[in-house]
């Protein structure tokens, strides 16, 4: 028979070393520039000023991380699966428009109004995933779209509705108590303050991981994104997972709105900007995931929120001037770049001969 | 249609596949035309033709890519029409595309599975089953003529060869009756070659109705126990192993329209050239 006598030019590879191959897939990660820029990060910024190191540094540090990381999660989700989502940081600011609109002036208790407003936030959701998936116009535009109503809408009808762009004094409402407890809370530890959206990061951060890499809906995502035409001829509902991903970072948004609403007792229709929403994708992408989809990490997506967060606040206490923060996170950008495309390189190299 | 009575009987089994004037358009032009063909389980059938004989309309018909227009197309005797290539899957007709199908990206594993993963566990804690996965990759691979596959190296890392036996293991594995293979345009080095034949020739073994469109006459009268020769969406030979030599194939192949229609076209152009 053939098959007995032909040579395998696959098997070369089984005498390779146990420890260079482990070492191999470990700089194949694609969360390891994170890593390296984390403990560089902190290393240069715990020498400069060992503030940051205390119980109060590291609440502020970790606080700032959670809400980005929360966002950068979902957003590294979807931007495995191929698409972007400006739109998030505008379905926070909205969402929690709607929540307090809702309670504020329509006299509603708490939790039927995040159940209203979570709703509302599923539907922009929807909307986004399924003109996406139904007209094949890129993501980026279609978002930005979304966007810019949303923006303007929550804007102009804010101030119809409530007479000025804040809406304020929650706090009373029935139902405040409870859903305090479970967005607001805070747990004293020294002279920081630790919020329970640290948890949630937390959560989130876990549940992404597991489901991107252990469930059948996470290998369709990772296959959206990295083959749609062979993952579509196999029968991989790529479409259905599309708009559940669209779905998913509509209610990150809507979460992260929630829990700045529960924290501020009131919210500001101010502008979020479109800065929000490419935080999210930095953060992605220092994180490890190609823009081009099919790969990346969720872990390494909160180790770039965690990154991104201890240079702003690594900046402001080390007194230096603020607006080098952006200049920073420019660089810090470009190396995750340089270092995902030698990842990338390394993983189509064809090292086994 | 009228029932058909065979004269050989309903005990003779039907050809696994079989096309019965069936006609495909693309407006006005015909891209396959009153075409009758049978591929039968247990053999191999190359496909051979030029760029624009009607191979790849085949491919998309026989993958559900495509629907037909006119005529039939039987599978195991049964009239079918697929409107997906989920459908054709389900019906046990697996395609190895030229692209391969294959996620670069993702490991060994997760591309032998894609779409069809093994899990564990009920709803919210439904989960992978990875060590089934990995086990049966390795496994199916070994059938195919790859044995020592890491799993868990991203499918960039395997060869073009590789691939090809990458997608016909799974083919094998989600118990395909029929598969069609779409030969890469790209030229094989004879390391590739070999896998692929050894892939194919295994997938023979298994009793499958194999197709395979391929633009090398030497090499599919190597492998193939019959050909089917198109031209212009119709058929322009059907023959046995026995039939024809590698070079008659290779002559039928390249000799035929391509080279007269260059010769009329030069001749046209440049006069002095009809002397030769």
């Amino acid at each position: 028979m053939i098959t007995d006598r032909v040579p395998s030019f696959g098997a070369a590879q089984t005498d390779v070393p146990r420890g260079r191959r482990t070492a191999r897939r470990a700089l194949a990660r694609p969360s390891l520039p994170a890593l390296v820029g984390l403990v560089l990060a902190l290393g240069v910024f715990a020498a400069h000023d060992p503030a940051m190191l205390t119980w109060g540094g590291m609440a502020t540090v970790l606080d700032s991380a959670a809400l980005l990381g929360i966002g950068g999660v979902a957003v590294a989700l979807l931007l495995i699966a191929g698409q972007f989502d400006l739109s998030i940081g505008v379905v926070a600011v909205a969402s929690s428009l709607v929540t307090a609109l809702l309670v504020g002036n329509a006299g509603w208790s708490v939790w039927p109004a995040l159940l209203a407003s979570l709703a509302a936030a599923l539907a922009v959701g929807v909307v986004n995933g399924v003109l996406v998936v139904n007209t094949g116009l890129p993501s980026f535009l279609v978002t930005l779209s979304t966007y810019l109503i949303l923006q303007g809408t929550a804007q102009a009808g804010t101030h119809a509705l409530a007479g000025s762009a804040r809406v304020a004094g929650l706090d009373d409402a029935p139902g405040w108590a409870s859903a305090a407890a479970v967005f607001g809370a805070t747990h004293q530890v020294g002279e920081g303050r630790f919020r329970v959206s640290l948890l949630w990061w937390v959560g989130v951060t876990a549940l992404g991981a597991w489901v991107l890499w252990r469930t059948r809906f996470g290998n369709a995502v990772f296959a959206s994104g990295g083959a749609r035409r062979a993952a579509h001829e196999l029968g991989v509902p790529v479409r259905r997972t599309t708009v559940a991903l669209f779905c998913l970072t509509a209610t990150a948004g809507w979460l992260l709105g929630t829990l700045s609403l529960v924290r501020l007792g009131g919210v500001q229709a101010t502008t979020p900007g479109l800065i929000s929403a490419v935080d999210f994708i930095v953060v992605a992408v220092i994180g490890g995931c190609l823009l081009t989809g099919g790969f990346g990490s969720i872990i390494g997506a909160s180790l770039g929120a965690l990154l991104y967060a201890v240079s702003r606040e690594g900046i402001a206490l080390a007194g230096w001037d603020q607006r080098w923060f952006q200049a920073l996170l420019g660089v810090l950008l470009l190396m995750a770049l340089l270092a995902n495309g030698q990842v990338r390189r390394r993983l189509k190299a064809v090292p086994r001969s | 249609m009228n029932t058909v009575v065979r004269p050989e009987g309903t005990a003779a089994r039907p050809p696994l596949l079989e096309l019965r004037r069936l006609t495909v358009r693309y407006g006005n032009v015909d891209a396959l035309s009153r075409l009758n063909a049978t591929f039968a389980a247990g053999e191999i059938t190359c496909v051979l033709g030029e760029n624009g004989s009607g191979k790849s309309t085949l491919v998309s018909v026989l993958s559900g890519l495509q629907r037909h227009d006119d005529g039939q197309l039987l599978l195991a005797g049964e009239p079918v029409r697929f409107r997906s290539p989920r459908q054709a899957r389900t019906a046990g007709i697996a395609t190895v595309w030229q692209d391969l199908a294959v996620a670069p990206l993702l490991s060994v594993w997760r591309n032998f599975f894609l779409g069809a993963e093994p899990t564990l566990g009920a709803w919210p804690l439904r989960r992978l089953d990875l060590d089934t996965a990995r086990a049966v990759t390795v496994r199916s691979m070994a059938r195919v003529g790859v044995p020592g596959v890491d799993p868990d190296a991203p499918a960039s890392a395997l060869q073009a060869g590789e691939r090809q036996s990458l997608a016909i293991a799974r083919a094998l594995h989600f118990g395909a009756r029929a598969l069609v293979l779409d030969e890469p345009t790209t030229p094989m080095t004879m390391a590739r070659q070999t896998l692929f034949g050894q892939a194919v020739l295994a997938a023979r073994a298994q009793g499958l109705a194999i197709v395979l469109v391929t633009n090398n006459p030497r090499y599919a009268h190597l492998i193939g126990d019959r050909f089917l020769l198109l031209a212009g969406g119709q058929v322009a030979g059907n023959l046995t192993r026995d039939d024809v030599d590698a070079d008659m194939l290779t002559a039928l192949m390249a000799g035929g329209e391509e080279l007269s229609t260059l010769t009329a076209t030069l001749t046209a152009l440049h006069p002095e050239l009809g002397d030769r």
